[in-house]
């Protein structure tokens, strides 16, 4: 693609993209709609299921849940008849909404890195996950180093600034990673040195190196405020470290712990570095050797967040069972589903379900997963993950039990407003198809227009049109190409950071 | 591989394949060759389901189907109540044996390096202890192909344009001997892409080229294919004619000379409307009988493949869209639109480790508009169908072979178990690794 024809290509996406987001703006942010959900058969996840159920919701929140309520005059009534509705789901391993690349590979410890930097609220997966029913999700790091960047939770707020999805209050994380990835072991840049670590050894060691450092970063901070409050005067701060702070931060409790592993050496591994420098870990992504050690999750309080049945694609992951899931959770360990990966988040209450055939979760425990577990992973539990009076009113609405293949989500609503509306989506593409080819007109009557743009100055100078020689002539566009789709396809759907 | 050393295989290792299935009524020596599976819901696919129905198996074969069958003396007897018998899922793309972890170079086998090469054959290194194959079986799959070089890259990055021969096997046997249903189904095509941009593996980073650049080179490979069949067709015609010693031996061309006698179909990968329509000009210039797969945009040619005939496998319907501003469903309701259009149309996997949600694949489809009967074809009847296979496999009828799953349930839902699962008429075990380990640590002593 040369370079006009990608400019051409990009202001179309940017047009494309504002006409998409037209189809699920939400009502402007002072409007607060109630909204009456009727005749529903409501799995509260916290109190188990009821039958032809109402919620209301008002001003975002979930204002009451009951056999029957009436509407409130002005109401907005959604007739789920033979529908179910659960909490929205919580996805506790996520790569959406990120601008650019999700890994900052080139060193061991990449602490100084935020992903909170780089949200991007207009990425086509927030829609997506959202019309798979997702409304939060944990937006993390790459696995590319043992101690990777600053993680952020979000709730998938379509339409709005990337300063309007963050959580309010979720405490924030940091994503860590053992094993294969952050020693590198299946690939390598040829003409580059190995990066250190490239053991399962040196990535203990680059924690615990950076622990320390960052122990003593603590303390010389923490004997600064104290001379300080002791009334010393002209004492000198210790010089800031980016890298360090954020890892004071998990010291001190005040950042959760997301840590990528695979094999049960190295989950053993990082909960004794865990102890040895006295912070906890919160949750162990993928952990797909977790049950091999569950009691030793169990009594260490960590939380596992789990794939529900992925397998095999490297040797760490060759001894993966679709039964970590009810194994761990069997064992008393908190237990959540997540995708990894864009479109594996948009059926997340499948994945979910498949903890029933494997292992023998009941309907309840398998919906947890990918509700109140992760909330409570992501400590966001007094918000979202059940439906309760006073919580976020995040919901979604399927036209079957959700831990079925056949279940397809119909509306998705984050505080208190519906953010996907499978009719509406459905009823408006034919606009958004017009819309398309209208531009595509557009554009084409433009490239074609194009040389004439050059021509006003022979047509203003009619005196000069007769020296114009045949070589003059505008060339016709070089780029009369075909663009049904994708010359521009990429070699590889992105394998999300597993 | 004669087929009168298949055949004699067959029955030396047929009579010791039922150690791998379940211990359960199991003989190491003699295992029953016949069984009755009574008072069961059998969904035949060949017309209504039968509600209260017995299955007769015998000598691998389906000996008899219907609601007043008698179980003949000496059959092994499975009350079927509250059960319901299907034939066994096909998968009729994956890498099945020839790839074990997609990470390590060393166990994966299903690209060879190069671009064309139309003699290579999957079945030659399908691997029968693969973990993949009993836990894929597990999920009711009893047949698959391997195809090989698929992915339109070697393990290096490298361009595969003809990836070799597809092997249709059973998800169970002691040897390939044993396991395979045909050596040869299809070969496989990588129709060549206009890439712009393209990810190099040598220094890992992405990279992009001028337009006119990639067309170029789009064109020398297709140039390069067409020389390459010319050249298959004449070797062909030349092999028809003069003896052996009148022309020098190509294996590749050899190879290549069923395809151009529109013998043995092309399976070519292609997802993109244009791509599509430029591969059926080919195929059809080239007289070749093309099987579509992978067909992500399948539904924007729908008129073309319908009037062409060409079949489609499709890809797994559980993927986001390729487009930003694709219909967020758009591959979920693709198979309902196809059906309606009338074009033919199979799910595949198009994986190892997934190739257990095949079911849940069909059902998505289903759920976006699919009607239930086209959705569980497509996982059964349909992928025998587009690789000819119809004859012995994706219904139960009369003398087709048995490869029949008994469930608790709709197959295709996540949490219907398999209860019994034959093989060549063989009751198998769906014992695996997984389940395995699973025990083994439900096991573990407290620490």
């Amino acid at each position: 693609m040369n370079i006009r024809c990608a400019i051409v290509y990009a202001t179309l996406f940017a047009t494309l993209l504002a006409s998409t987001l037209s189809r699920a703006t939400p009502p402007p942010l002072d409007a607060n709609p109630v909204i009456l959900i009727q005749n529903a058969t409501i799995l509260t996840v916290s109190h188990g299921t009821m039958e032809n159920g109402s919620i209301l919701i008002k001003d975002g929140k979930i204002a009451e849940v009951g056999p029957s309520i009436k509407a409130p005059a002005g109401a907005r009534v959604i007739d789920a008849a033979g529908q179910f509705v659960m909490p929205g789901i919580i996805d506790c391993h996520s790569h959406i909404a990120i601008e650019g690349g999700v890994n900052e590979g080139s060193v061991s410890v990449s602490s100084i890195a935020n992903i909170a930097e780089v949200l991007d609220s207009e990425d086509v997966d927030i829609y997506r996950d959202l019309a798979g029913g997702v409304t939060t999700a944990n937006i993390l790091h790459g696995s590319a180093n043992a101690i990777g960047g600053q993680t952020i939770v979000i709730k998938l707020r379509w339409g709005q600034p990337a300063s309007k999805l963050p959580f309010e209050g979720a405490v924030p994380g940091i994503k860590f990673a053992l094993g294969e990835n952050p020693k590198r072991s299946n690939f390598s840049i040829p003409g580059q040195p190995k990066r250190y670590p490239a053991t399962r050894m040196g990535v203990e060691e680059t924690i615990r190196g950076a622990f320390t450092e960052a122990r003593d970063y603590k303390n010389s901070w923490e004997a600064y405020r104290k001379r300080v409050s002791a009334g010393e005067k002209n004492v000198l701060p210790p010089r800031r470290d980016l890298r360090l702070e954020p890892l004071v931060e998990v010291l001190d409790g005040k950042r959760y712990v997301h840590a990528h592993c695979y094999r049960e050496d190295e989950i053993l591994m990082l909960l004794r570095v865990a102890k040895e420098f006295g912070f906890k870990v919160r949750t162990l992504q993928h952990v797909l050797e977790g049950y091999k050690v569950a009691d030793e999750i169990a009594a260490a309080g960590v939380g596992a967040s789990t794939f529900s049945d992925w397998w095999a694609y490297k040797v760490e992951a060759y001894d993966a069972i679709p039964y970590n899931t009810a194994l761990l959770t069997k064992r008393g360990v908190v237990v959540s589903v997540n995708s990894d990966d864009a479109a594996e988040a948009t059926h997340l209450n499948q994945e979910a379900a498949k903890a029933m055939k494997f292992g023998g979760l009941t309907h309840d425990e398998a919906l947890k997963l990918v509700t109140i577990n992760p909330a409570m992973q992501l400590g966001i539990e007094k918000r979202v993950g059940s439906i309760d009076v006073g919580k976020d009113a995040d919901l979604v609405i399927y036209n079957h039990d959700p831990l079925s293949a056949y279940a397809v989500a119909q509306k998705t609503i984050v505080d208190g407003r519906v953010l996907f509306d499978r009719d509406k989506d459905i009823a408006d593409r034919a606009a958004l198809e017009k819309e398309k080819q209208d531009l595509l007109a557009k554009e084409k009557k433009a490239e074609a227009k194009k040389p004439d743009e050059k021509k006003p100055d022979t047509s203003k100078k009619p005196e000069n049109k007769p020296e114009v020689k045949p070589d003059d002539k505008p060339k016709p566009p070089s780029n009369a190409v075909k663009r049904d789709s994708g010359e521009d396809t990429t070699a590889s759907r992105t394998g999300g950071a597993q | 591989m004669g087929d009168t050393s298949v055949s004699r295989l067959f029955i030396i290792y047929g009579a010791v394949i039922c150690s791998l299935g379940a211990p359960i009524r199991c003989n190491a020596q003699q295992p029953p060759s016949v069984y009755a599976i009574t008072h069961a819901k059998i969904v035949t696919l060949t017309g209504r389901p039968i509600e209260d129905g017995t299955l007769i198996i015998k000598d691998g074969k389906i000996a008899a189907v219907g609601a007043g069958v008698d179980v003949p003396a000496g059959a092994q007897i499975i009350d079927g109540k509250g059960l319901q018998v299907y034939p066994g899922l096909f998968d009729p793309v994956t890498q099945m044996g020839v790839s074990e972890i997609g990470a390590v170079s060393a166990t994966v086998d299903s690209s060879e390096t190069g671009a064309y090469n139309p003699d290579v054959i999957a079945a030659t290194a399908v691997l029968p202890s693969s973990q993949h194959i009993p836990v894929t079986r597990a999920a009711g799959i009893t047949e698959v192909l391997a195809v090989p070089g698929s992915g339109g890259f070697d393990f290096s990055g490298n361009r595969s344009v003809i990836g070799g021969q597809a092997s249709a096997f059973h998800l169970a046997g002691w040897t390939m001997e044993d396991m395979q249903i045909k050596r040869s189904v299809a070969m496989v095509l990588n129709w060549p892409q206009i890439q712009t941009r393209t990810f190099d593996f040598a220094t890992f980073t992405r990279k992009e080229k001028p337009y006119a650049d990639a067309k170029q080179e789009y064109e020398k490979q297709v140039n390069e294919l067409t020389d390459l069949m010319d050249r298959a067709r004449h070797y062909a015609q030349a092999i028809g004619h003069g003896g052996p010693s009148d022309f020098e031996r190509d294996v590749k061309l050899e190879a290549l000379a069923p395809v151009v006698r529109g013998q043995l179909p092309m399976l070519v990968f292609a997802n993109h409307a244009r791509d599509i329509r430029n591969a059926v000009e080919f195929c059809e210039k080239q007289k070749l009988k093309m099987i579509l797969a992978g067909g992500a945009e399948a539904y924007k040619v729908k008129d073309l493949l319908r009037s062409r005939g060409i079949p489609v496998v499709l890809g797994p319907v559980l993927s986001n869209p390729d487009e930003e501003d694709d219909p967020y469903d758009r591959m979920l309701s693709q198979p309902a639109e196809l059906s309606q259009a009338g074009v033919k149309f199979a799910i595949g996997s198009f994986d190892n480790s997934f190739a257990r949600r095949l079911g849940q694949n069909a059902a998505n489809a289903i759920s976006h508009g699919l009607s239930y009967d086209e959705g569980l074809k497509a996982v059964t009847l349909y992928p025998a169908q587009i690789f000819g296979l119809a004859d012995q496999f994706g219904t139960l009828e009369t003398g087709k072979t048995a490869n029949v799953i008994v469930t608790n349930g709709d197959p295709l839902e996540l949490t219907t178990d398999v209860k019994y699962l034959f093989i060549k008429g063989q009751l198998t075990s769906t014992d695996n690794k997984q389940k395995r380990l699973y025990e083994k640590y439900l096991n573990r002593p407290k620490p």
